[in-house]
Parts: C-alpha cells; sequence; structure tokens
C-alpha cells in the first residue's frame, strides 16, 4: 500500500489511464483546431470532439447537439443561470435555488439579485434535502429558472430531481441541476428526470480539469442561453473559444468508461464506504453523521467527531487526504455553510471530517483510514477540555463560555 | 503553512493534562468558546511561599497553532512568578511559533488563557486584585 492515501475524491479525480492514452493523441500528431473547415487537421479533430460530444450525450441521456463545452462545471453553472435570467428576462426575473447549492450557483445568483433579479434559496431539512412541495410553492408567473444540484458535493445528499422537475415541466419552468458530482455515480437521464440544463465536469469523474459541458435541451421545450463568452460563435454560439480538444476526447472516454464501469463501480464504493463508516462507528463513540443516512452518494461519508477540531485532526492524520467543513480549513474562515443549513451547530461543524472514496481506492487503504482516524481522534480527545468536560457529565450547551 | 516549530508544539505537546481543579495551588483558565472552534484550558501550580509557577498543564480543542501556542504557554509559564507569566504578550507567541495572520487569534487566546488562570489563582487565595484585573 502507497502512502499518502488519497480519499478526496469530491475535490477532484485522477485522470484514468485509459482516458490518458486517449488524449495523447490530440497534443502532437492530431493537434488541429475542430473549427478549421478546410484541411485535415480540422477535420480529424472535429471528428474527434463530435465523437466525444456522442459519448458525453449517451451517458446523460440527451442528444450530442445538447452538449456545449465549457472550462467546467463553475462556467456551465454561470452560463446555465446568466444564460436563462438574460435570456428570459422580459418573460420573468425569478430564480429558486437552494441554500446548499456550490458557490458556483450561489454567487451567481446573488449576482444577478445586483442586477434587479430575485431569487428565492429554499431551506433544507436536518438531513440537506429540499422538499419539492417547496419548490412548487415557490414558483411564481415570473419565475424563469429553478436550479436544484444532483448531489451535493460536502454531504453527498441526493435531491428529489425527477419530482422537482416533473413540478417544473408541469409549470414551464427551465428547470437546471448542476451534476457535477453525482455523474458517473448515479444514474442520471435527461428524459426521465425532466432535466433542461445540466452541468457536467470532467475532473470529477477521471477525466481531465479545466473541462466540463453544460447539457442544453434543445427540444421539448427548446432552451435558449444567452452567451456569457462572445466571440467565434462556437458552441451553437452559446460559448465562444476554441475547442479544448484533447481535454474533450478525454472526457469522452471519461464518460465511456462511467457508461460502462458506473453501477459495478458505485457497488463497490458502496460497500467501501459502509465499511469506514462501520469501522469508525464501532471503535468511536459520538461520531454524528452528517447527511442524509440513505439518500446519499455511494462514496460519499461526512462525520463529525465531536470534541475534536477538524484542521487538527487532518494534520493528526497527515498521510490521508480528506476533507474538513471546520473554519480553520476554509478560505472563508467560516465553518461550512451547508452544514449550517441543515441545522447541525457550529461546535460540530468546527469538527466534520468529509472523505470521498473513488476508483482507485483499496479495502485495505479504507482499513488502514479507520485505524489511523480513531487514533488520531483518541489522542485529540485526550487533549481536548471539550471531551473531558463531557465525560465528567457537564452538558456543554450549559456552560457559559468565555470568549477569546 | 505552519512552521517548523508549530509543527513541533503540535506533534509532540508539552504538559498535555489536568490538575485537580479544586486543588488550592491550581489556578485554572478556560478560555474560548465550542462555537468558535477553539477552547482552551490551561492550569497552573503555584509555589505558595514563593508565588512562583512550578507546574502548568493543557488541554485543548482547537486547530494546529492553537494547540501549538498552548504547549508553548505551558513550557514559558513554568519556573516564573505569577508577575512575570502576566507580561506574557500574545505577539511574543506569535513570534516564537512565526504564526500567519488568520491564526493569530490563536495567540491572543493562549494570552487570555494564562490570564485567567492567574486571577482563577488569586481569587482563590483573596488576592484579587481587582482594580488591575479591571485595567488589563
Amino acid at each position: 500500500m502507497k502512502l499518502p492515501i488519497y480519499m478526496d475524491y469530491h475535490a477532484t479525480t485522477p485522470v484514468d489511464p485509459r482516458v490518458v492514452k486517449a488524449m495523447l493523441p490530440y497534443f502532437t500528431e492530431k493537434f488541429g483546431n475542430a473549427a478549421s473547415r478546410n484541411h485535415t487537421f480540422g477535420w480529424e479533430a472535429e471528428e474527434a470532439v463530435e465523437a466525444a460530444r456522442e459519448q458525453i450525450a449517451k451517458l446523460v441521456g440527451g442528444v450530442s447537439k445538447e452538449i456545449v463545452f465549457t472550462s467546467g462545471a463553475t462556467e456551465s453553472d454561470n452560463l446555465a443561470v446568466k444564460g436563462v435570467a438574460y435570456m428570459y428576462r422580459e418573460k420573468g426575473d425569478h430564480l429558486i435555488t437552494v441554500a446548499t447549492e456550490h458557490k458556483a450557483i450561489l454567487d451567481t445568483c446573488k449576482a444577478l439579485e445586483r442586477d434587479g433579479f430575485k431569487v428565492t434559496y429554499l431551506p433544507v431539512d436536518k438531513n440537506g434535502l429540499i422538499s419539492p412541495d417547496d419548490v412548487r410553492r415557490a414558483i411564481t408567473d415570473k419565475t424563469i429558472l429553478v436550479t436544484v444540484m444532483l448531489a451535493n458535493n460536502e454531504i453527498g445528499t441526493i435531491h428529489p430531481i425527477k419530482e422537482i422537475g416533473a413540478i417544473c415541466k408541469e409549470k414551464g419552468v427551465i428547470f437546471h441541476t448542476d451534476a457535477t458530482q453525482g455523474i458517473g455515480k448515479l444514474p442520471f437521464h435527461v428524459q426521465e428526470l425532466n432535466v433542461d440544463l445540466a452541468s457536467l465536469s470532467a475532473h470529477k469523474m477521471y477525466g481531465p480539469k479545466g473541462i466540463g459541458a453544460l447539457y442544453v435541451r434543445k427540444r421539448n421545450p427548446r432552451v435558449l442561453l444567452h452567451p456569457i463568452i462572445d466571440g467565434g460563435g462556437h458552441e451553437r454560439g452559446m460559448r465562444s473559444g476554441t475547442l479544448a480538444v484533447p481535454s474533450i476526447v478525454g472526457f469522452g472516454k471519461a464518460c465511456e468508461i462511467a457508461m460502462q464501469e458506473m453501477a459495478q463501480e458505485s457497488e463497490r464504493l458502496r460497500r467501501l464506504r459502509d465499511r469506514l463508516k462501520e469501522g469508525l462507528y464501532s471503535r468511536l463513540e459520538d461520531v454524528y453523521l452528517n447527511g442524509h443516512p440513505e439518500k446519499r452518494l455511494p462514496h460519499n461519508l461526512n462525520v463529525s467527531f465531536a470534541y475534536v477540531e477538524g484542521e487538527s485532526l487532518l494534520m493528526t492524520i497527515s498521510d490521508i487526504a480528506v476533507s474538513s467543513g471546520s473554519a480553520c480549513t476554509s478560505a472563508s474562515l467560516e465553518p461550512s455553510y451547508v452544514l449550517k443549513a441543515l441545522g447541525v451547530g457550529e461546535d460540530l461543524a468546527h469538527t466534520s471530517i468529509r472523505f470521498g472514496l473513488g476508483r482507485f481506492n483499496t479495502e485495505e487503504e479504507v482499513d488502514y483510514v479507520i485505524d489511523n482516524v480513531v487514533s488520531a481522534v483518541q489522542k485529540l480527545r485526550a487533549m481536548s477540555p471539550l471531551y473531558e468536560m463531557a465525560s465528567q457529565g457537564i452538558d456543554l450547551k450549559s456552560v457559559e463560555w468565555a470568549e477569546g | 503553512m505552519y512552521s517548523k516549530k508549530v509543527l513541533d508544539h503540535f506533534y509532540n505537546p508539552r504538559n498535555v493534562g489536568s490538575f485537580d481543579r479544586e486543588d488550592p495551588n491550581v489556578g485554572t483558565g478556560m478560555v474560548g468558546a465550542p462555537e468558535c472552534g477553539d477552547v482552551m484550558k490551561l492550569q497552573l501550580k503555584v509555589n505558595e511561599q514563593t508565588q512562583t509557577i512550578e507546574d502548568a498543564r493543557f488541554k485543548t480543542f482547537g486547530c494546529g497553532s492553537a494547540i501549538a501556542s498552548s504547549s508553548l504557554a505551558t513550557e514559558w509559564v513554568k519556573g516564573k512568578t505569577l508577575e512575570e507569566a502576566e507580561q506574557i504578550r500574545n505577539t511574543d507567541i506569535v513570534r516564537e511559533l512565526s504564526l500567519p495572520p488568520v491564526k493569530i487569534h490563536c495567540s491572543v487566546l493562549a494570552e487570555d488563557a494564562i490570564k485567567a488562570a492567574i486571577e482563577d489563582y488569586r481569587e482563590k487565595k483573596g488576592l484579587n486584585k481587582t482594580a488591575e484585573a479591571n485595567a488589563n
């Protein structure tokens, strides 16, 4: 077993060697610009791009003309939300989203609010789940877009996309989902789910960084977008810029692999995840699950180890790469807003750890992680005044804390 | 991101543990709050005759630099008189550990913990200089 162990697959994934192999010819021999219409270099590149478009469309249940390439899910989210907002502004000025969305959605909505749009941020329940009834109630005759992520990147909670899609279809409102974390892990079909727009990212599914896509429904209804990048009119005018052919080829290959292996892989990851959870729960007390117990990504485990601050835990398990919702590990110095939206107290948010399992994790690695996390938590609890107080039967909530 | 000294104190913390809170020669300071992500408990064992700190213990819930700051504080107070220990400033801790700007509050917490422990001891002994404490 090789150290360090990577268990942060929600952040990014290594590129699958099969993907790298597919990409390589497109850096040197087949380097053409897919927009060059008059020579074989261009035709070759265009052919590769169209093949990749097919592979991606197939994975999401669309047709290849509905795939628009972008630089990644953040751009896809921006294009979907701003693109709809500015295209349909005359129809309405209201958008609906969820408090636990990724910042690529939330900050885009904030930008639109500054430009006069109105945004409803729906709350979630204690498991991070949104209620379809809340969506129905929030829709007005001014609503032009509902955007709800397929699965949450921190806590792995899977939203009822199918129900929300049906409501949006009934009400004639465009429905976007940021599918970044769920794609390649969960069955996802734009027709069955009534999804009009879907953001995808290659690097979360063993493809390269810097390439993503937006699925844009072409029929029933045909969705139009106002571009956010102007230029040569690539991608049917929705996203100008020379296509990143090698990356697109890699993205396509990653989707093809996901299509073939998803069912088996998700089952394997679920077993590894459950083994990790059982291992931690059986050997430690006061471990709390964040997110939904069942409706969650198969490779996600997010838990709070009470009385142990997240950053110090990450430092103690220094040969294991995971992430924390603790303020000290975030750029904003605030504890996770996702956990906050679930009603997880800030005391527990500071102690949360996210494990993201992936394609290259093994059972041996999971067992190593269990052993090391358990001993790290025990070591840090032995030096935690909170653990000491709790062990003495003191209710920490009743203590009047002297602010530092 | 952390200096070697922070890492050394974090991975080999000095003086972790607890003294009996009820011991008349022990002063206990507890500062911070779980919601803020750090709580420090610092305890001093004081020699009544010499008014010097004979021993110190800490327990800290917090990030790497909070644990390192408390560990360093326990080392520094040992052998000092209460008056000398009171002079330890958070800036001394920042300098010694080369704390990055976002971690300065950890050093503030450590200074506060030392002061709170000294105050607790004085209160126990009826030596509390209220006027001076207020001035701080």
